[in-house]
């Protein structure tokens, strides 16, 4: 049976958590979370097992401002697994100043309905 | 000589939450010096989220959080200089700071405001031996390298230090496409958030090495390869455990230290432990009309705590101008006593107290379910228990003022019961 253990990172207090897969029946999987002190613990700890996401902070080239790169980040966190092929398209894009902070750069990341915006303003 | 009621030295979070609640308390005059080529600080840099969760009740990114307050400075009409650096200030508050279109200048003050930050231990702090190579960086300079300037610094990396700087850092790194090999860590636990430990090394698969250091450095021109040792209690190495490292970067996160170098030259009072001022309730230094805020004072690990802080200086410095500061009773001296390292603020006139007061402190190993208590004498004032403490996270415990009034005993102890040390 899939186990897994990690560490929660809902608060400061880094409960060591066990996650097993009681039952996969067709509609609902159930989940055994354990070593959690309260319900956050739970939901993060399913959540990890299940579809794991990350905010994606990052950079791109600019024209034409006083710094070299301009940063940038996913609207919304996106799959674990699609960090890398996020920072592969940031790789290639360059914009020109001047720039909004907030300003969508990449529209649809990766059709996850997910956009990458600026995080800051350049003249 | 010009002249302004406040001057806040330092345009990063701090010197920004002062000037602007200055002005919303009142005071018009007021001029910003900041030596970089913009206002923000290190947040420009810190292109990460986790920001303002305690402020803006969201999660924004250093730049973002920065831009706030930047746009907020403006509609306010507060003055600013960018690119100038102030060279000594006085007693008598006369700031003298030099720039390319002014020269050199002579600036009266009623008030200064030190925002100056801290700044990175280096190789030279901690004495590594070795070959004096290129490839050696404090973390926060590869991170503005990477993050604003454009340049990879590295290509096959070890981080020594685990605290947030050198987490985050590794994750950039792997990112941008360098090899992170792991984070070393002299301690026997990590300085940083439990979080970034998670997301950035776990999430990438980079082993930290607890208990460990760097005990040479070894190329020719760049970094070739270094070594590391496991370290006993004593944190000596440990013969016979080194194991070299070949790779051509190594960064340092081994600490941050506030940047007083001004403050010593106006005769101001300084903590041993913190490396930054003594201050008051106010967060006045021990000049009178020279307030601190920030990381010039003790270094946070949350930007909400230090915009925190800094508003409190800015509205007290305000206060100071309108000379609406009081002075009446002996203030009452805090002292950390077992299990905390340190407290600000330092001393407490309690008739200048709103109505409640939050003491910041940090502790001096990892507890688990102490109690936090704050005593007059055998008098418990307030005590509160802690399920985990760190002494990465600062923790704050909030006095209210009618418990304040009227001590006998005027030294305000603080110290740790433990349910069970780790």
């Amino acid at each position: 049976m899939e186990k897994k253990t990690l560490v929660c990172i809902a608060c400061p207090l880094g409960c060591k958590m066990e996650i097993q897969v009681l039952s996969s029946l067709e509609e609902e999987t159930k989940y055994l979370v354990s070593g959690n002190k309260c319900p956050r613990g739970e939901s993060y700890g399913i959540k990890e097992l299940t579809k794991p996401t990350r905010m994606v902070t990052s950079t791109v080239k600019i024209k034409n401002a006083h710094l070299k790169r301009l940063p940038v980040r996913t609207s919304e966190a996106i799959p674990k697994g699609k960090i890398f092929e996020c920072m592969k398209l940031l790789e290639e894009i360059e914009v020109e100043a001047p720039i909004k902070v907030g300003e969508v750069i990449i529209k649809n990341l990766l059709g996850l309905d997910v956009d990458i915006i600026t995080t800051r303003s350049m003249l | 000589m010009l002249n302004y009621d406040i001057i806040v030295i330092g345009g990063g979070p701090a010197g920004l939450a002062a000037a602007i609640e200055a002005k919303r308390n009142g005071i018009e005059n007021i001029l910003v010096i900041e030596r970089d080529r913009e206002l923000g600080g290190i947040l420009q840099q810190c292109i990460h989220n986790g920001f303002g969760l305690h402020v803006f009740k969201e999660e924004l990114t250093g730049p973002e959080y920065a831009e706030r307050f930047i746009d907020q400075l403006h509609e306010m009409g507060i003055t600013y200089k960018l690119d100038t650096m102030v060279l000594d200030i006085t007693e008598s508050k006369v700031i003298s700071a030099v720039n390319t279109t002014d020269g050199l200048m002579e600036i009266q003050a009623q008030v200064i405001i030190l925002a100056m930050g801290c700044r990175e231990r280096t190789r030279g702090a901690i004495n590594i031996p070795g070959s004096r190579v290129a490839g050696i960086f404090t973390a926060g300079t590869a991170q503005r390298f990477v993050n604003m300037e454009g340049y990879m610094v590295g290509k096959n990396v070890v981080i020594l230090g685990s605290g947030d700087i050198g987490l985050i850092m590794a994750r950039r790194m792997t990112l941008e496409g360098a090899k992170v090999q792991a984070v070393v860590e002299l301690m026997p636990y990590s300085g940083g958030l439990t979080r970034n430990i998670v997301q950035c090394l776990e999430d990438f698969n980079i082993p930290l090495l607890l208990s460990h250091t760097v005990t040479n450095i070894k190329g020719k021109d760049r970094v070739e390869e270094i070594t590391i040792a496991k370290v006993d209690e004593n944190r000596r190495p440990i013969k016979g455990t080194e194991e070299i490292y070949k790779c051509d970067t190594l960064l340092l996160s081994v600490g941050l230290i506030p940047e007083n170098e001004l403050s010593k030259s106006a005769g101001i009072v300084l903590d041993n432990i913190t490396g930054g001022p003594v201050v008051n309730e106010s967060m006045e230094t021990s000049v009178e009309g020279i307030f601190a805020c920030g990381n010039v004072v003790h270094v946070h690990d949350l930007v909400d705590w230090v915009t925190e802080e800094s508003r409190r200086a800015g509205k007290n410095a305000a206060r100071y101008v309108k000379k609406e500061l009081k002075n009446i009773n002996e203030p009452l001296v805090t002292k950390a006593e077992k299990g905390i390292r340190y407290i600000v603020p330092h001393q407490i006139r309690v008739e200048n107290i709103d109505s409640k007061l939050d003491l910041y402190m940090r502790v001096d190993n990892i507890y688990h379910n102490a109690k936090i208590v704050v005593k007059s004498g055998e008098t418990v004032i307030k005590q509160v228990k802690k399920p985990h403490l760190a002494p990465g996270e600062m923790e704050s415990v909030t006095l209210l003022q009618k418990d304040l009034i009227n001590l006998e005993n005027r030294e305000l102890t603080v110290e740790l019961l433990e349910g069970g040390e780790q």
